[in-house]
This record gives C-alpha cells, sequence and structure tokens, in this order.
C-alpha cells in the first residue's frame, strides 16, 4: 500500500482525534479524503509535525495523533528524545515509513537504507514502539489509542503518490478551525 | 526583586505556562528560574525550531507559549519563523541572549551578533534590546503586547544586562 491508500483506509478512525498532518503530499491526502476542523495541515515547514503534535498533547487532555513521514523524522531527529523525556499517554506519532521523501519526487532516505527510526526512538528512550505493516495500520493505530499510552508507531509502506492539489484554505483559517475543534 | 525571578514572575503574571529553551550561559539562571517556579511547564529542546514548533502545539492546546535560546538561534529558525509562527499568525515571545555584543570573550559569537538585528528586521519581528537592568521594567508590557498581536517578538539581552560574563 502507498500513503494514500493507508490515509485512506484510517480515515475513520482519525476522523474522532485531533491530528497534526506533516507538509506536503500527506496533508493534501488527508484534506482531500477527510477534511476534518480536528486536522491541524501543515502548509510548511518540513520536520515539526511531532513538535506541533508533542505541545498540544502536553497542553491539553484529548489524543493527539501526529502524522509524520520518514524523512521528516529525520529532518528533526531531535523530536525523538524530546518525546521520550516528555511523556504524553495521550499522544500517537505515527511515522509513515515509506522510505522516501515523497513530496519531492521520492529520493530515497535513509531510513529506506540501512536506518532504522524504530531503533533510534527506542535508542532515545521511547518505551511504546510498534513496527507494523501498511495493512495493520487501522488496528495498530486504534490499539494505541485505546492503550491510552504514548505510542510511536512506524508504519512499513510502499513509496508512491497520487496526484492531487495543493490546500488553498488560509493558514489563519486551518488554525482557527483546529484550535476551535480542540477546545470544544 | 532579582532579575530572574522578576522575569518569572512577569511570564507567569501574563499566564505564559509552557516555556522551551536551549540554553546559554548568560540564561542560565534564567532556566533554573523557569524550571522552579510551579505555574510552568519547562521543556527543553534539542534544537530552536523544534523548540517553536512545540510552542505552536501548546499555544494551539491553549497554553501560552514562550521560548528561551540564544542569538545564534535566529540563523536556525528563520524558516519556521516564516511559514509557521508567523503564517499562522501565532503568538511567541523570544527572549533571546544577545551574544557578540560588548563584553564578548568569544569573537566567533559575534559573527551572529552583526546579522541579529538585520535578520530581524526583515523579519519584521518586533524587537527589543535590555542593555541596563532596570531594562527588564518593560518585560511584562511586552509579553502582553505580544499576546495582543499574535506575532513573535525578540527580547534581546545583551551581556551588559545580564552583569557582564565575571572576571575575564
Amino acid at each position: 500500500m502507498i500513503r494514500s491508500e493507508i490515509l485512506r483506509e484510517i480515515a475513520p478512525i482519525l476522523r474522532d482525534q485531533l491530528v497534526v498532518c506533516n507538509i506536503g503530499l500527506p496533508s493534501q491526502e488527508l484534506h482531500l479524503i477527510d477534511d476534518q476542523p480536528t486536522n491541524f495541515y501543515m502548509l510548511g515547514t518540513m520536520g515539526l509535525s511531532s513538535s506541533i503534535g508533542l505541545g498540544l498533547a502536553l497542553s491539553q487532555p484529548k489524543t493527539v495523533i501526529s502524522i509524520d513521514g520518514d524523512g521528516s523524522v529525520l529532518t528533526n531527529m531531535g523530536t525523538l528524545p524530546t518525546i521520550a523525556n516528555n511523556v504524553a499517554d495521550n499522544y500517537i506519532l505515527m511515522i509513515i515509513d515509506n522510505g522516501s521523501y515523497g513530496s519531492t519526487g521520492d529520493q530515497p532516505t535513509y531510513a529506506g537504507k540501512k536506518t532504522k527510526l524504530e531503533k533510534v526512538a527506542e535508542a532515545c528512550g521511547c518505551e511504546n514502539v510498534v513496527v507494523c505493516q501498511d495493512v495493520d495500520t487501522g488496528k495498530t493505530l486504534q490499539a494505541a489509542i485505546d492503550s491510552k499510552q504514548m505510542t510511536i508507531i512506524v508504519v512499513k509502506c510502499d513509496s508512491g503518490n497520487i496526484k492531487l492539489p495543493v490546500i488553498t484554505m488560509d493558514p489563519v483559517v486551518i488554525r482557527d478551525r483546529f484550535m476551535k475543534a480542540v477546545a470544544s | 526583586m532579582d532579575v530572574n525571578d522578576k522575569i518569572v514572575a512577569d511570564l507567569v503574571k501574563n499566564k505564559v505556562e509552557f516555556i522551551t529553551t536551549v540554553p546559554c550561559k548568560q540564561l542560565a539562571g534564567v532556566i533554573d528560574a523557569v524550571e522552579a517556579s510551579p505555574d510552568i511547564f519547562h521543556i527543553p529542546s534539542n534544537k530552536e525550531d523544534e523548540g517553536m514548533g512545540l510552542c505552536a502545539g501548546a499555544f494551539m492546546g491553549g497554553k501560552r507559549p514562550a521560548i528561551i535560546m540564544q542569538n545564534t538561534a535566529i540563523g536556525v529558525t528563520i524558516n519556521t519563523l516564516a511559514t509557521l509562527t508567523q503564517y499562522y499568525r501565532m503568538p511567541l515571545p523570544m527572549l533571546i541572549s544577545y551574544r557578540g555584543e560588548l563584553r564578548e570573550p568569544v569573537a566567533c559569537q559575534v559573527e551572529m551578533a552583526v546579522h541579529t538585528k538585520a535578520l530581524l528586521n526583515q523579519m519584521n519581528i518586533p524587537t527589543y534590546h535590555f542593555h541596563k537592568e532596570s531594562d527588564v521594567e518593560e518585560f511584562d508590557a511586552i509579553l502582553q503586547y505580544t499576546f495582543m498581536c499574535n506575532k513573535p517578538v525578540a527580547i534581546l539581552t545583551d551581556a551588559s544586562f545580564w552583569g557582564g560574563y565575571g572576571d575575564q
């Protein structure tokens, strides 16, 4: 499965949660598949989905899912020790690991070569690190939500993209709509 | 009141509850005071752009954030300031140690000091410069201003403000 197929399959699970979605194609795909006020779309700032999600989880009680990619975690590798050392049991980091920088033309990442992000996360001190195959994403994500324990999920899947439009929603509208959903 | 205690008291008065820090020798005292405050959640970050991501999340979760960092971080965070903090219109007080100013012992610090105000100016970031200890009296008003206008705001604090580097 490619990322957009996974997002389509887990959209009914994501719909009821606060979601911080990674820059580029992941946000565009989620926006196309199931736009919700509980989705925060990143329009820029490569690498910070996990950090924004952690800050949000530490500041209010609702479950937060950061959808990230292997390339963007590599960009902001310092996030993993911060997550490990500031446990928020309402926080799930879901790394969709397709071994490539999808939004820029599927250039290979080091995570698709020798680097194992699940081992990096464990070495950083993250306690619940789960690796799953693309077809098992839904049940793995639901189990993480139900566990009410901070969880890092590394989803192994194929690289590949679909053609779709950019998000034209104003960033302040995205942010304002999201904050109202957080506070509701 | 000790300047570190005054800064933390103003942060608490302005309901700043979530603070991320990247250390600097000049900021050690205020970081200790932040860590000791029962009213503030202190989360050290590994890099300043990561810290700004944490602050963006905290703000959207209903907590007023702040970042404490060195001026070299301006070089690290231009993209994050433009595409996250400013683009989504979020408030962020940035308490910054202004290294490379008068009394600086480390020559390399001057290399970023000469760019600091120019970069902040280029980014249209409101910037205040604390040079004398009494300048801290404005901190409360700067925090109110930051959360009024929903912008990142820089407070540069130089070595003279902090009382220098001791005997050299």
